[in-house]
């Protein structure tokens, strides 16, 4: 039986068209999809040299400070977040594990409410709680096989809700010197608060550049099934990720009573959208393997000076929530490769 | 040294291998052939110790060894270069190289990077491409990619004592030319260093990489020879096997189809999958596609559904020029999409059988809009009846029901939705012979109704069996064209003359 119309078969020697190599990544080659990963970097100057150019009080060093001050908080959560967000997890427990630790160590320390005096001891105590929370985040979710996302809800309101037995409902006033100090006290123009913030950017630098964590973070976070295959113990990772996250979480805390003074269950309120805002405008994707503690920073930043700029230029704070969340819905559509998406849940 | 002995494995009652041998001497590239669903792939899987066999062993210098994960048949020197490659996008090729493997190079917790990208460097080296270690694997083509998957698999020389494998699963059904020519010279420099089991689909490539060859046919190895001796004519022969059955198809009733055209496609194409496709499709006609994975026949069935849209050329139903950009304008004008992943895309598991057959025109009432539940279980049960679904009732869950049923169950809702063009999208996988025997009788029913009928199906028994006409694609256009009425079928070296 021979072919009927056949028309004239495709010679063998010409190489088939289907294998363009560029099938995958249509876009990598482009200069302007090289730049991509500098957008959020691009975006941050663009917008200091705007607000800049408006109202010139911007550049002066006591209203760089004020931002540096501002940011320190967020960026100590945020990186404890990114980590979370690479692995292609979320955490949304920071404003339960943030007030868990600003009222233990409002408590442990001393206060107005209780005869406590245990100094540092109690913040490290505080910190290490915090660290277990994370630890239980991780552990659940893994161990469970829950959604991080459903877990974390939990442990959210299981923090606010310890937070305010521990209280009573009530506030207690931080009386003692050395933390309030972390606020009050500079060295080298800036508050210690924002060295501190600093030092865990760099902490958390040297984790996902150098060590095996980091590197197993980016392996689960761009293709989890692979990862495993690879002998990479992938609950592990997760869980001490997590535990990480918790850590940092209840870092934010301590520094917020040190900047307050205080601490109460809601110290936290509104912690978590700017957490979640700035890791995403900074260009981590919400799919996971993608960006790291450097986006978190520029993302951190672009929201201190946005927030800055809008008080300088007098705009009112309702306006700038909103402002807020415009702009995360359009760091994730900037950000996502959506094409590649099959399904958007 | 590397021996497969007696080795069977199913998979929900479908003998995906049966009672294999095959030896793996030093230094030696060992080809592997077979049509779609021989059982090359589940071969490849086991040796990589992704599935574990049934029953026989794997021998490694004559003592048995047992591989219970990929990282096992690496310890032991075996390592793999997929088809679906299997390096992360979002990390460097170095990264990639020694993923789990960063101990070596990790002091006080820190990994040092220099040392691991010379470590990489080196590895680059014996497949000879100049590839910088820190470039992101995503930027990379796709045959430096296979390159450095390579490289990955070339690592293992220094993690293990053992003599190196290499399994090579289709590496160039996405390379051109050029890189298929540096693909072997590599891995022809390198059979000193490792012996390789190398599965395609072109015949020719294996004929001149391999030092012998083994044929497997539905689940067996049905001949083992030196590639010298042998021809591309003598190994299509052997792929084919025995001869086809009529009446396993229901040749009897296989009918002429009527005159009008449900379906045309005038020069349609995809860029960078196929091109320039002419088809027209009657009522009552069951149209095969055959080719092989890449011969864009795949795509061109999604084309058809809407999945993908053409670049080029006009797709006609029912005397209207068409554009299919989703799947749902394909369902608006009466085409149904039975898919080869049914229980992913053709159902809602989780959902009672009812449900699923109206989903795709719900029974709804005219005055308040809202979903008429009684009118949609007498629907249900009169599907049940028609396609004689093995059901305990119409509100059973999908994901209770046996793969036949499941089957049944996504043609029902194209029919309550009355599609009169079916895509069979390798309607049969995965199912038992008694299953299968159905599908091919309501495939008979539904042509005898009128309803046009695309099929991809999973062997060429299967679309010589059961098509009218059957159109051969190979790397993206159509080879040839064949009318398969009844008592004059293409044999299916006929198709495969056409397809490699």
């Amino acid at each position: 039986m021979e072919p009927q119309i056949g028309p004239p078969s495709a010679d063998r020697g010409t190489p088939p068209q289907i294998s363009s190599p560029e099938r995958r990544d249509r876009n990598s080659r482009r200069p302007l999809s090289r730049l991509k990963p500098y957008a959020p970097f691009f975006a941050l100057v663009a917008l200091s040299l705007l607000i800049g150019a408006m109202n010139a009080r911007f550049f002066e060093f006591n209203n760089l400070i004020r931002i540096a001050n501002s940011a320190a908080i967020p960026l100590v959560l945020a990186l404890g977040m990114t980590f979370v967000i690479v692995l292609g997890s979320i955490d949304l427990s920071v404003e339960g594990v943030l007030a868990i630790g600003a009222v233990l160590i409002s408590l442990l320390v001393r206060n107005n409410s209780n005869t406590n005096d245990f100094g540092w001891f109690g913040v490290v105590l505080a910190i290490l709680a915090c660290g277990a929370i994370g630890c239980a985040n991780g552990a659940i979710h893994v161990g469970l096989r829950i959604p991080s996302f459903m877990v974390t809800l939990g442990m959210w309101f299981i923090g606010v809700g310890v937070a305010t037995l521990l209280l009573g409902g009530s506030t207690v006033r931080v009386v003692d010197k050395g933390i309030r100090s972390l606020a009050l006290e500079r060295f080298l123009d800036f508050p210690i608060a924002v060295w501190i913030a600093l030092g865990t950017l760099g902490i958390t630098w040297i984790i996902e550049r150098q060590t095996r964590i980091g590197r197993y973070i980016y392996a689960i976070g761009g293709g989890e099934d692979l990862a495993a295959l690879s002998g990479i113990p992938v609950r592990r990772v997760k869980i001490i990720v997590f535990t990480i996250a918790g850590t940092l979480f209840g870092l934010g805390g301590l520094l917020s009573a040190a900047q307050l003074g205080l601490g109460n269950a809601l110290i936290g309120s509104g912690r978590l959208f700017s957490t979640v805002t700035a890791v995403v405008v900074g260009g981590t994707a919400l799919t996971g393997g993608e960006g790291g503690v450097i986006n978190t920073l520029v993302g951190v930043m672009i929201m201190a000076v946005l927030g800055n700029g809008m008080v300088l230029l007098g705009i009112s704070p309702d306006l700038q929530l909103g402002v807020q969340g415009v702009l995360i819905i359009l760091a994730v559509a900037l950000s996502l490769d959506r094409a590649r998406l099959k399904i958007v849940k | 040294m590397l021996a497969v002995e007696h080795v069977s494995k199913a998979f929900a009652g479908v003998q995906a291998l049966d009672d294999v041998n095959v030896e793996i001497g030093v230094n030696e590239v060992v080809g592997l052939v077979g049509e779609n669903g021989a059982g090359k792939s589940t071969l490849m899987r086991i040796l990589a110790g992704v599935y574990s066999p049934d029953h026989g062993s794997l021998k490694l210098d004559g003592a048995p060894v047992f591989l219970r994960s990929p990282r096992d048949a690496n310890l032991n020197g075996i390592g793999i270069v997929f088809q679906e490659q299997s390096l992360l996008q979002n990390l460097t090729v170095g990264e990639n190289i020694y993923l789990g493997q960063e101990a070596e190079f990790t002091r006080l917790g820190l990994i040092n990077r220099r040392r691991l990208n010379a470590a990489a460097r080196r590895q680059l080296d014996k497949v000879e491409v100049d590839i910088d270690p820190r470039t992101r694997t995503s930027e990379l083509s796709f045959a430096a990619r296979q390159m450095v998957e390579l490289a990955k698999a070339l690592a293992l020389e220094e993690r293990t004592e053992r003599h190196l494998v290499i399994l090579l699963d289709e590496p160039t059904s996405v390379l051109e030319q050029r890189d298929i020519d540096i693909l072997f010279a590599r891995v022809r420099a390198l059979k000193q260093r490792a012996s390789f089991v190398f599965v395609s689909h072109r015949l020719d490539e294996i004929l001149s990489l391999s030092d012998r060859i083994y044929v497997m046919k539905d689940g067996r190895v049905v001949g083992r020879m030196q590639a010298g001796s042998t021809t591309v004519p003598q190994l299509h022969q052997m792929m084919v096997g025995r001869d086809r059955h009529a009446e396993y198809y229901r040749e009897s009733r296989q009918h002429a189809p009527r005159e009008e055209i449900v379906m045309e496609a005038r020069g349609l194409s995809v860029a960078g999958a196929y091109r320039e496709v002419d088809f027209v499709l009657h009522r009552g006609e069951v149209l095969g596609i055959a080719g092989v994975v890449g011969s864009g026949r795949e795509e061109l069935t999604r084309t058809l559904f809407g999945f993908v849209s053409q670049t080029e050329g006009t797709l006609v139903i029912d005397g209207h020029e068409v554009r299919l950009n989703v799947p749902s304008q394909a369902a608006d004008r009466g085409i149904g999409y039975i898919p080869r992943e049914r229980r992913t895309e053709g159902l809602v598991l989780s959902l009672p059988l009812a449900v699923n057959v109206t989903l795709s025109r719900l029974p709804t009432s005219r005055i308040t809009g809202t979903i008429s539940l009684s009118r949609e279980l007498r629907l249900a049960k009169s599907w049940v009846d028609k396609l004689r679904i093995r059901t305990p009732s119409v509100e059973a869950l999908c994901l209770n029901l046996s793969g036949g049923n499941q089957q049944k169950v996504v043609l029902a809702k194209w029919m309550n939705a009355r599609a009169h063009i079916l895509i069979f999208d390798h309607p049969t996988r995965g199912l038992d012979v008694g299953a299968k025997e159905e599908v091919y009788e309501l495939i008979r029913d539904l042509s005898e109704e009128g309803v046009g009928i695309v099929l991809t199906a999973d062997t060429l028994e299967e679309t010589i069996g059961l098509c009218h006409s059957i159109l051969v694609m190979r790397d993206g256009q159509v080879t040839a064209r064949f009318d398969a009425s009844p008592g004059r079928k293409p044999s299916q070296v006929d198709l495969i003359r056409h397809m490699v």
